[in-house]
């Protein structure tokens, strides 16, 4: 039967058909859905986790792939990162059992720090990468890359972009998914433990298979031309071979040649489809990846062919490519014109910005609020990380001075309280950023004696990503009651000065909390306990009451999104208010009232 | 049929919702669908668009610039802000009433919609509807996305069935909030029945 799924539902539809026996993965838009969709399909034989990292969750899937298992792993492409350290390795030692990684780009950015590029770090890792550009061509992928990994006997890259992972289109799915049957771990030290011998054996072992996958791979059936043999071609890979497939269904007459898998490259392939292209026109998203393959190849063989892509400024170098940019881009190249069917927007009235801010009633902004009131008048350094809460640097409350990546606040604290013994440093971190990559940073911070206030903004759940459960909320993707883990205990096992809690919708103790902690020397944490308001829902409300003398401070100094102004007057949007009461407190008349429930 | 669709709006206004219900009736008459949505940061109070794309032209998830049959516009700025997605012929139904960003109340500026309201009926063909005052007779702002649906069903814009779509709402939308679904939507249709002449 058809079902209409996201890209990302998709690939783990494809997946359960190959009979994957574990996915691990650690949230990151646009990535995360892939380990939610297999969750809405238990079954014995499959074990499913959200591992507190994306390093664990590839360690945990390599064993499992040693093992002969076919395991998944899932994450973002900044999380790549992070689990970069066991897969340089891994890609010396292989796998068994099918191993797949995916790692989801985010062309944009959208929702990242970086515009990194996977095909790169399959290139570096010298592994395999596939490049879907629909959700439907995931679905058949991912089952294709487990037949290669277990083929070849080496883990492989599956690497989507948003508009793949958030696409929805109709795939085949099942009611009953049979899990690979495996024959478990082989002991084989000369194998499984890496060793600079073992390693140098198997550099030259991988170089030369690489040689017969890029063979493999010129017959694979995602590498495909279509339209006229022309002298202009044009060259796509992912989202943009379909931008580009849609402009040039009317100009049948220009070849369109797409590359499905960037490492390997295919290279027979390439050099049959470059026969009689005297110029070809590369267009892809992140990095001028298959660009610069195209001119080794060109240089390497000797072909008269031009090749322009982003390196020569006819595709943009930054951003996302979309049905509209890739046209324009064609339009150019095959010197077409313009397109008249667009409506002029010459003459638009000017746009209202809207910045993502914190939701009405967030907990963190009574948490960033408290410490800029506890803090006034001081000398402060406010390292974020990342979720949610990296939107407190919006105004007014500007309460993020750093933000580079996951638990990087906590040990950037440090170093400013090294560097500059008068500041306050502080550091904000999530709770589930706490356990993905904070922990190490607190004892850090213990041994080297830094000086620092740690706020951990500890909503349970994993917000920014879609609420993912985490160590701290206790029920795991297996659906079983771990035990919830404290943060507190974690933090005073380690052994900090102080460690308080504090609900951070109480800004008068909030306040003086926090000026308690900031005054003491050494290591401090301040856990701010209040939950995501879209995890329990409030029905209480605040209402603006007849001695309100318009100041407008509440919206000066909160920045909540219910409070808006009609007719010069403040008001506040009932279906927006969750009745926090922040407001209520910062008022100077005590004008606010309401919050029953 | 092929048909284009952009739904529009604030993150948190129920577009997700609108653009599914849309995407499984299309479903549900045997087309071929795609559709895409914005996910991530941007939900939290940022502009959000869903593209549902009908039929088996489409190979990308995105409509091109121009190509939109509709709009469905849950705010005024959001229409303008997207609206050379829409076709010549193409029509954009609106709800007229604004959501104020922090910032436009942070620095006092007057942004209310009037103007965008003005120029959406000056330069397209509109459905102009204030969702905030429907939805008071229904008591609540929370029926909008279904109130905007059964305006664009009863325009005939979709090329849909109402019976199709009405099938789809009765096992989307909570049980308990069914009936008053029911009634936006056939608000809306009637709204859409009289101005889409």
């Amino acid at each position: 039967m058809k079902e209409y799924v996201m890209g990302n539902g998709a690939i783990a539809l494809g997946a359960l058909k190959a009979g994957v026996n574990i996915a691990c993965g650690y949230p990151g838009t646009p990535s995360s859905e892939i380990i939610e969709s297999l969750a809405k399909h238990p079954h014995e034989g499959l074990h499913l986790e959200w591992s507190v990292n994306e390093k664990a969750a590839l360690e945990v899937a390599a064993a499992a792939a040693y093992s002969g298992a076919r395991a998944l792993v899932t994450m973002k492409q900044v999380g790549l990162n992070v689990a970069s350290d066991p897969l340089m390795s891994l890609a010396y030692v292989g796998v068994e059992g099918g191993m797949v990684i995916v790692s989801a780009d985010d062309p944009g950015p959208i929702s990242s720090q970086t515009e990194q590029d996977t095909r790169r770090f399959a290139d570096f890792a010298r592994i395999p990468v596939f490049d879907p550009a629909s959700p439907e061509e995931a679905f058949e992928m991912i089952q294709d890359a487990f037949d290669y990994s277990e083929k070849y006997k080496t883990p492989v890259i599956f690497r989507p972009t948003t508009r793949v992972d958030h696409g929805y289109a109709s795939v085949e799915a099942s009611d009953a998914y049979v899990p690979k049957a495996y024959d478990g771990f082989t002991k084989d030290a000369g194998r499984f433990v890496i060793f600079p011998r073992l390693s140098y054996k198997n550099h030259g072992l991988m170089e030369e298979r690489n040689v017969r996958i890029g063979e493999d791979f010129s017959s694979y059936k995602f590498n495909t031309v279509e339209g006229a043999a022309s002298e202009k071609a044009v060259l796509a890979g992912g989202i943009s071979y379909m931008y580009a497939k849609e402009f040039l269904k009317d100009h049948p007459e220009v070849k369109l040649i797409r590359v499905a898998t960037a490492y390997p490259l295919p290279e027979s392939f390439l050099l049959k489809a470059l026969e009689g292209v005297s110029e070809v026109l590369c267009i892809e998203e992140l990095s001028p990846y298959l660009e610069e393959q195209l001119l080794k190849l060109a240089g390497k063989h000797h072909l008269p062919v031009t090749v322009l892509g982003k390196l020569t400024s006819h595709v943009p170098a930054m951003g996302e490519n979309s049905a509209d940019s890739v046209a324009a881009i064609l339009r150019n190249y095959l010197n077409l014109p313009a397109d008249a069917e667009t409506n002029d927007a010459s003459d638009l009235p000017e746009l209202p910005m809207r910045p993502p801010v914190l939701c009405a009633g967030c907990p963190h902004r009574a948490s960033f609020y408290a410490v800029k009131k506890a803090m006034a008048g001081e000398k402060t350094y406010y390292c974020g990380d990342i979720g949610c809460y990296t939107l407190g640097n919006s105004m007014p409350l500007d309460m993020v001075d750093t933000c580079l990546c996951m638990g990087a606040g906590v040990t950037m604290a440090q170093g400013f309280s090294h560097i500059d013994g008068e500041g306050k440093a502080f550091a904000f971190i999530g709770d589930s950023t706490f356990f993905a990559s904070g922990i190490t940073g607190v004892v850090n911070a213990v041994f080297n004696e830094a000086d620092i206030t740690i706020c951990i903004l500890d909503n349970s759940t994993t917000a920014m990503t879609g609420h993912q459960p985490h160590p701290g909320t206790g029920i795991n993707l297996m659906g079983h009651d771990a035990g919830k883990i404290s943060i507190t205990r974690i933090l005073e096992g380690i052994g900090l000065q102080k460690v308080v809690t504090v609900d951070p919708l109480d800004l008068e103790k909030a306040i003086a909390t926090v000026k308690e902690c900031a005054a003491i020397k050494g290591v401090k944490a301040i856990i701010f306990k209040s939950p995501c308001i879209a995890i329990e829902k409030s029905k209480k409300k605040c209402t603006i009451t007849e001695s309100c003398i318009n100041c407008k401070k509440c919206i000066r100094e909160t920045g909540c999104p219910a409070l808006t102004l009609a007719d010069g007057k403040v008001v506040i949007d009932t279906l927006l208010c969750t009745g926090c009461g922040l407001c209520k407190q910062v008022c100077p008349v005590k004008a606010i009232g309401g919050d029953e429930g | 049929m092929n048909k284009d669709i952009l739904i529009c709006g604030v993150g948190g206004q129920g577009t997700v919702l609108a653009s599914g219900i849309i995407a499984a009736s299309a479903l549900a008459e045997g087309h071929i669908v795609h559709s895409a949505e914005t996910i991530g940061m941007a939900q939290r109070g940022g502009p959000v668009t869903s593209h549902v794309r009908i039929g088996a032209d489409a190979y990308s998830p995105l409509i091109p610039f121009g190509k939109a049959d509709l709009i469905l516009g849950f705010e005024p700025s959001e229409v303008v802000r997207n609206l050379r997605y829409l076709s010549k012929d193409g029509l954009a139904i609106v709800n007229t009433a604004a959501v104020k960003p922090v910032t436009a109340s942070l620095s006092g500026s007057g942004y209310d919609g009037t103007e965008m309201t003005e120029y959406l009926s000056k330069h397209t063909r509109c459905i102009l509807t204030d969702g905030d005052k429907e939805c008071e007779k229904l008591g609540s702002a929370k029926f909008l996305n279904i109130l905007l649906l059964g305006i664009a069903a009863g325009s005939g814009v979709l090329g849909l069935q109402k019976d199709t779509l009405v099938s789809v709402i009765e096992k989307r939308v909570p049980a308990k909030f069914l009936e008053a679904n029911m009634q936006a939507f056939l608000n809306g249709f009637t709204i859409g029945q009289t101005k889409g002449e």
